[in-house]
Parts: structure tokens; sequence; C-alpha cells
């Protein structure tokens, strides 16, 4: 369909050009909206690749018992901006798959609508999944699977699970003067900085990025980074840095972490479920506990992200999409295909329970994700990211942090509307 | 973002074509005598056929949603093609109209469009139009009425399935009790008349017939659209098994053109200029729409001090970059060009290939090699020279890497077309110099130097305007970095497109308006220095020739 449309987007443009008449663009928008209203009983769902695949035998199952006909469309890059551009122009999906971090753009564009769930059905999810879908009071997707990350070490470099991260900063330290191990300890950061995998570290130091608001969500008015939390937690994490300890380097990105770690040099690892398949490869004995965090500082914090499905606000078939959401991912037997898809903790208790005595991992996982915080939805938030990364660089690399953090502070609040 | 070919534009033909040969009017009666091969004919019949097929799928979408403005230029235009090409005559437009077609389409109307959303707010939360944005506000609002029932839902028409007046069989739970609702209200049935499954829902009832989920399916556009009001509230449809008790909370109000919190009483009243709405003390609701804002994109670029205050540091750095780019791979290349031009020169074609061999491979995954070989502690460039240079995270170490990686990049590209343009320069001219006692650097000077400048001038032009715009040259190894720790928006290595790309979409989402506002301006730039140097390369080519 998509193709279809940028087709005739293009023979129309090309049409109009031809004839000398450039203008009036926009009427090639609803032209697509009407072709498609002919489809019937027909469902349509987008998913990156992985998922796509986990979720075709389960979609047409739910074709087949109810007489319609679901497609499930993988699309692997930019889903999010794919999804809501289409939507715009009226050919998007009826269902979509994502990140519960997209809610807030979602919401902002119009692309997806609330979603009502029965309280019994709500109870039977993680409630951290339920808090991370509800957005300004409004549930707005069924969540499946919950992410967040955790310290991996080797075992057998270090036996022991460090309590604080001065206890792992002294274990690397004897490691690498051993010669067992070249690095510390592998966070990646880059030239740029890891927010995502800075966090625990810069929650444990005391900082925070929003406050709450009286109902619970993030208040993007009430912003952390700059205030005076934040220059010493970015204190405490200078003192890990290439100008101290060096246990926090630029040169450890996010494409070679994962690779010094299962490489054996470096023994822990700061990484989420998606790494251990990469350790299982490379043989490493290993095991997965919490973050550590700073001796005498708060509990070390991971984000907690939350994969869920959406239903689209311009969708064709809504009432369709809103039975597939509420009524079949509800269901523990997708939450175990997509978990056998992508070993990511189900957010569904049941499916939970079912899947983790095969997979102890998980139960680490999840352990290790127990008090941490949602990752914020907000639009805001997307004007985190990069100058909060890039404080972290700077300030890794051995610059001041009450300079770098104030200045990553002001530009934050420059950028929220 | 740019594309992602090589590091410069397909080599031009070079010279001048050969002198037109014999009158037009002797060439034009011949090819109006011209015989119709079969080939020719059968090109043309498959070229036209295709045109007329793409017409015609073309045409069902605008059919269908009554576009007859847009379906008679189509109609107009596959006429005009194929009566141009079916006739004998207007000989020049059948060469011309194709290329022209496609400029329109892919150069001149995206300029068009560009420069139309300049003067909008089109981006993130400013999308559609308002409509859009009132029907987004009171949807997301809606509420489960608090206390309310949850109803077991079975669709069904008191007429035929696939047209028939749409009722909801709705059961409650709590009592079991079976009501009818439509749009009128909600209507209790007798208990002796329905049929209800274990699940609650109800299978059949007496003068209705319950819709299964692939008839309901196709009527999905109705049963959204249908709500049973109650007191409270309204009985909506979740899904096709399922009904709730729902309010939307938040109600538009054409006669103050706000929008009102039924809980709260809180009002946000419609701005036109920002195309959102926006209550007393200035807080505004998530979803806006699109409205023209005039010169606004443009008087932030200029006033903005976030924005204009790097503006001329990174746009100085942004001429080194793309003339250093230019300049060094045009010498590399042409001294490796005039090394292998020399007849002592054994196994050319040897050397030719390795030094294209950079050239081949698909710049993207060159680029991101090149970053992780310039990693302080990992990568190869200090592994291999026992170096500790933090290359990324110094200002001019920086500076330097990108623009090695772009020499790497660039280097067989102006090998290749100044190899061509030294076989076109005649022997007899450096010869006539040598004959005349000048060095070989005073014939390179005086004699290859400008004649290969006349030629591949207008190739290093293109060069120089591509480099100007290389995002991805910088967006893939150094990000703009390294950044000064009291300024995170812009980097030592910022390019004007890389630094308004985080300007534009790194913030509370993307501002089409705003990129596409710094595009005009960035567009301004590269066309003057182009044009100026155009008119210098003119005047050169009247002294050379």
């Amino acid at each position: 369909m998509r193709i279809r449309t940028a087709g005739v987007v293009t023979v129309l443009g090309l049409a109009l050009a031809a004839s000398g008449c450039g203008g009036d663009n926009s009427n090639d928008e609803p032209a697509t909206k009407a072709t498609s209203q002919a489809a019937g009983g027909k469902l349509v769902i987008w998913a990156d690749d992985k998922r796509t695949a986990a979720l075709k035998p389960f979609a047409e199952k739910f074709g087949q018992d109810n007489g319609v006909t679901v497609e499930v469309q993988a699309v692997s890059k930019d889903l999010q901006t794919n999804f809501v551009t289409a939507s715009q122009q009226g050919s998007g999906p009826d269902v979509v798959v994502g990140a519960h971090d997209w809610i807030g753009n979602l919401v902002q564009n119009g692309a997806i609508d609330p979603v009502q769930l029965a309280a019994e059905q709500k109870s039977g999810f993680n409630e951290t999944a339920i808090k991370a879908v509800t957005f300004n009071g409004q549930l707005y997707g069924v969540p499946y699977a919950t992410e967040n990350v955790a310290l991996i070490r080797n075992t057998a470099l270090a036996p022991e699970a460090p309590k604080t991260i001065e206890d792992l900063v002294a274990t690397g330290k004897k490691l690498k003067a051993d010669k067992k191990a070249s690095e510390i300890l592998c966070l990646q950061s880059g030239q740029n900085g890891d927010a995502y995998h800075i966090y625990p570290l810069y929650t444990s130091a005391g900082g925070y990025l929003f406050g709450t608001a009286a109902n619970g969500d993030y208040d993007p008015k009430d912003l952390g980074v700059g205030k005076p939390e934040s220059i010493e937690a970015f204190k405490k994490i200078g003192k890990l840095g290439e100008k101290g300890d060096g246990a926090l380097k630029r040169s450890i990105t996010g494409e070679n972490s994962i690779a010094t770690f299962t490489g054996k040099k470096c023994a822990f690892l700061v990484s989420g479920p998606w790494a251990i398949a990469d350790a299982k490869k490379a043989g490493i004995s290993y095991d997965i506990s919490p973050v550590p965090g700073f001796a005498g500082g708060k509990q070390a914090q991971p984000f907690v992200g939350v994969q869920a499905f959406y239903v689209a606000a311009k969708g064709k078939n809504k009432a369709l999409a809103q039975e597939f959401v509420t009524n079949y991912v509800t269901t523990p037997e997708l939450a175990v295909a997509l978990y056998q898809a992508e070993p990511r903790p189900p957010a569904l208790t049941a499916a939970f329970d079912q899947v983790k005595g095969a997979d102890p991992d998980l139960a680490k996982f999840s352990e290790a994700g127990k008090g941490g915080q949602v990752l914020p939805a907000i639009p805001a938030m997307a004007a985190i990211w990069d100058p909060f990364g890039k404080a972290e660089a700077a300030v890794i690399g051995g610059a001041d942090p009450a300079k770098t953090v104030t200045a990553a502070g002001k530009t934050i609040s420059g950028q929220i509307k | 973002m740019s594309t992602l070919s090589g590091p410069g534009p397909a080599p031009q033909a070079l010279g001048r074509g050969p002198a037109r040969s014999g009158p037009p009017e002797t060439s034009r009666t011949a090819r109006q005598h011209a015989p119709i091969t079969a080939t020719g004919l059968a090109v043309k019949v498959v070229l036209l056929g295709l045109v007329a097929g793409i017409a015609i799928w073309a045409a069902f979408p605008l059919v269908a949603a009554r576009l007859w403005v847009g379906l008679a230029i189509l109609v107009a235009t596959t006429a005009g093609l194929g009566y141009l090409y079916l006739t004998r005559r207007h000989i020049p437009a059948k060469y011309l109209v194709p290329g022209t077609i496609f400029l329109i389409a892919f150069q001149v109307f995206p300029v068009l469009y560009t420069a139309s959303t300049a003067f909008t707010n089109f981006g993130d939360g400013h999308r559609g139009s308002k409509d859009d944005a009132i029907v987004a506000i009171e949807t997301s609002s809606v509420k489960q009425v608090p206390g309310s029932a949850e109803y077991a839902l079975a669709i069904a028409t008191t007429g035929d399935p696939a047209t028939g007046p749409l009722v909801f069989l709705l059961t409650d739970p709590a009592t079991g009790r079976v009501s009818a609702g439509n749009a009128d209200g909600l209507r209790p049935l007798d208990a002796a008349d329905v049929t209800v499954a274990g699940s609650g829902r109800v299978t059949a009832a007496k003068g209705y017939t319950v819709l299964n989920v692939g008839q309901a399916s196709v009527r999905s556009e109705e049963i959204t659209a249908l709500v049973v009001p109650t007191s409270g509230g309204a009985v909506r449809s979740n899904g096709l098994s399922r009904a709730y008790e729902g309010r939307a909370v938040r109600a538009y109000d054409r006669g103050c053109d706000c929008v009102t919190d039924g809980e709260t009483g809180r009002t946000w009243t419609a701005d036109a200029e920002t195309g959102a709405f926006v209550a007393a003390d200035g807080e505004r609701l998530a979803q806006g729409w699109q409205v023209g804002v005039g010169f606004k994109n443009f008087a932030r670029v200029l006033t903005d001090p976030d924005i204009s205050g790097p503006f001329f540091g990174t746009l100085l750095w942004n001429f080194a970059f793309a003339v250093g780019s230019t300049g060094f791979t045009f010498g590399l290349g042409m001294a490796i060009a005039l090394a292998l031009h020399s007849p002592r020169m054994r196994g050319t074609n040897l050397y030719r290939v390795f030094l294209i061999l950079p050239y081949a491979m698909p710049s993207f995954a060159m680029l991101l090699v090149w970053r992780d070989m310039f990693n302080t502690d990992f990568g190869l460039v200090n592994n291999l020279f026992g170096l500790g240079v933090d290359w990324f995270g110094e200002a001019w170490s920086a500076r330097l890497a990108v623009l090695l990686v772009q020499l790497w990049l660039g280097y067989p590209y102006m090998f290749l077309v100044t190899t061509g343009a030294l076989q076109a320069i005649p022997k007899e001219l450096t010869e006539a110099t040598s004959v005349d006692g000048a060095s070989p650097w005073q014939s390179f000077r005086a004699v290859t130097l400008p004649l290969l400048l006349v030629a591949l001038s207008p190739l290093l032009i293109a060069s120089f305007a591509y480099n100007f715009n290389n995002i991805n040259a910088i967006w893939l190894t150094t990000e703009g970095g390294p950044f000064a720790p009291d300024n995170p928006t812009n980097g030592a290595t910022d390019l004007l497109i890389t630094y308004t790309y985080r300007l534009a979409f790194g913030a509370q989402g993307a501002e089409f308006g705003l990129a596409a506002a710094v595009s005009i301006f960035i567009f301004a730039i590269v066309a003057t220095v182009s044009a100026v140097s155009f008119r210098r390369t003119r005047q050169q080519e009247e002294v050379y020739s």
C-alpha cells in the first residue's frame, strides 16, 4: 500500500509538473485514504523485523479463528517516524508495536488512541509496565515485555558480584594490574556519551531528570539536569572517568563494549538482555546482578523500558485493532512467543512465570530492574538525550562538572517548549 | 539528508561536442523519411505502454478520491506524451520533454515544497489540520465513567449482516441482564429471548442477527462510530467483544473556539498564530495543528542566539572542510594521475585497479570503519603507530581526522577524472614547451594545469557544493564533535547541515519548518559560491580557448 502511495504521489507529481502546474500537492493525501477504505475485515500490524517474525504465526491464527485477514508488515528502520508520517497521510497500519517512550510523541501527533483494559486484565501485568504505558492518566498501549540494563560479569574473572561501584573499580583495577583484563568496566559512552547506560550511576549519585507531577507523570517543568544534585552526581561520575579511576572511558562505545566483554578484556559489562546471546556464543561464564551504586549513595536505578502494542488513531479497522490489542495481546501465549523471538522479560506476570523456570537470566534481569525508573515518555525527553550524553562524555574526559552540567541544563530547558 | 553516493557527481563528458555537420534542413528531411525499424517500433510501443499503464494505475485512486483536477492533469499529460511520440513532428521536444519532466518532478518540485514548508510550523505536534487536533484531543480524553460496568458485547443487526442497522447487545456481567443499544439509547431485552454464552456474550437474540468477528470487522468504522447514550456518558465499543461506559472529559466548543476540561473546568483557547490550544497561564495542549507562520522561522535563524551565535564559526569551518576535501583529494588524485600518465611508468593498469578500490567501496560503511579506526584505545590508527591521540576528542585532531577520511574516500574520483582530462591534452603542447627549453615544472604550470582546470573546474565546483552539505562525512564519524563542555549544541567539526539537523530534529520533536528555512539559507550560500565560481571559470575558458 505504501509503495503504491509513493507511486501515486510521484506520478501525480510528474503529471502536475508536466502540465506546468506545480501547485496544490495536498490533494494527493486524501487520494490514498479513500482507496484504502474498500479493504474490509483486514488488520494491518507494523512491527520491527524480529517481532514481525514472532507475530506472524500468531496473527495468522487470529485471522483464521475470526475470519479476517491479518497482515504483519516489517518496518526495519525508523518505525516511529514512518508510522507518524503514514498515519498522517492515512496510509498507516491499524496496530503498531514499539517502545513505550514513543507515547508522548505519538500522542502529540494524534497517531494513537487510548486503550481500555478491564481491571482484571490490568492486574495481570507487571505494575511498572502498566505505569510506563500510562500517559496523562490514560492507558495508551498494551505492554508485552520490559527491559533494563544490569551488570553482567565474567565469573571466571570476578566470581563475586560487587556491592558498590568502589568494589567494582577495586576488582577491575586488580585484574588490570594482573594483566587479566585491559579495562575496568565496559560501560558504553563514546565521544558523545550515552545517557541510557550511565543513568543508574547518575541516580545513585543523587541526580534526577524530571520531577513528578501530581498525577504521577514526569513533570517537564521540573528539570533535574543543571540542579546542584546533578552537578554532585557528575562530580562522582567524573572521578570514575579518564582523569580519575579510568573506569569510564569515551573509547568504549556501543559498537565495541559487548565485544570487549566477550573478548575477556573486561570483567564487567553494563548492558541489557540483548547482550546475553553474544556472551553465550563466546562461551563466557557469566552472572547477572543489579548495577551497583556508589558507597553510601542512593540505589542505582536503571531505566525501565517497555515494549507495547498500540491502536492507531487513524487506522481503518479500529474496532478489530482494539479487539486484537485488548483481548489477544493480553494472553500469555503471545507473550511467550514474543519472548522466544527475543529474550526480554514478558510484562504479563503469567507469561513471565511460565518462562522464568527455563531461563534463570530472566529473573535476574527483572530483579535488576526492580526499583528502576520508567523511561520518561513525555516529549520533553527527546531534548534530554543529546545534551545529557555530551555532558557525560565531557565530564568523563575530564571537563569541569559544574560548568558542563549547567550548560547542558540550559540547552535542554531551551529546547523544551 | 543527502544521498549516499560517492564523493562527487558522476564524471561528465569532457570537452565540447563535435561541430554540427551539414545544414539542419537536410537532416530534418532525412529524418522524416527515415524508415521505421522493428526495434525502434518495439521500444516505442513498450515505453508508451508503460506510460499508459502507470497513468491507469494512478487514475483509480484519483477517481476514488474525486480529485478531478488531478485526474484532468494526469489525462492531459498522458495524452500529451502519447501525441508527442506518435507524431513525426516536434523533434526537439521529443528529446527535451522527458528530462524536463524529471527535472520538475525531482528538482523544482522538492525545492518549491521545501520553500513552502519553511513558512509553516510543520513538525511534531503540528502535523495535521485543526480538526485533526480537535478529534485527537477529544478521543484521547475519553475515560471510563468511575464505577460503571464493563459490558460483554455482541454486535448485532436487525437487518442484513452487511448493511442492516447496527445494534450493541450488552450483557452486564454483574447482573447478567441483557440490553440492546443503538444511537437512541439502551433498551432492556427479555431474558427469555436471548441466549447467553459462558463468556457472558449474547450468541443469539430474537429479532436480531448476531454478527461474527469477520462480518463485524468489515463494518469496523460504523462500530467505532456508534455510541449509545446513557445518563452518565455513553457506551462505546472496545474491540468487538467488550464495551464500556465512557465520557470524553475534554470537549471543543465552537462558540469560544476553545477546549474545556469537564473535570477541572480548565479551558484552552485556540491560538491561530502558534497552532495550539493555550490556557490562560500559557500551558499548551500537546496536540496542535499546522499553520503558516510567515517569516518566523527565518527570523529565528537570524535572531536566536543559539542558532546565530556559532553560525559564523561553523560557516568558516564549513568552507574549510569543503575546500579542504575538494582541494586535498584533487591534489592527491592529480599527482597520482600525472605519475601514472608518464610513459616511463610500468604496470599502470595494476596501479589503477588498486587506486580505484576505495571508490568502489560503499562510503557509508567506510565512514563507520574509519570512525572505529580512530578510536583512542581500540582503533587501528593509534595501535598501528603506537600513538595515544584522542582523535575525536580534540578539535584540531578531529578536523584533521575527518579531512583524512575525506581524502581517502575522495581521491580515486579525482584521479579518475584527471586521468581522463590528461589524455585529452594534446602531447604536442607539452612537447613544444620542452623544445622551448621549459622545465617539466614550468611546463606543468603553464600548460598542463590550466588546461586541466578548464576541463575540471565544473567538477571541482560540483565537488565543493557536494562536500559543503556532506552530512554523512560528519554525522557518521564525529557526529559534529568534539563539543566544548559548556556548549553541547555546536561542535568543532559541525557543518551547517549537521548543526541544523541537530537543532531541528534533536529538540522536543522534529521541526520541519525550521529545518526547511535553514536549508534555504544553505542553498543560498552554495548557490552564490557556485555561481561566482562558474563565472570565473567561464572567463578562464575564454582566456585559454
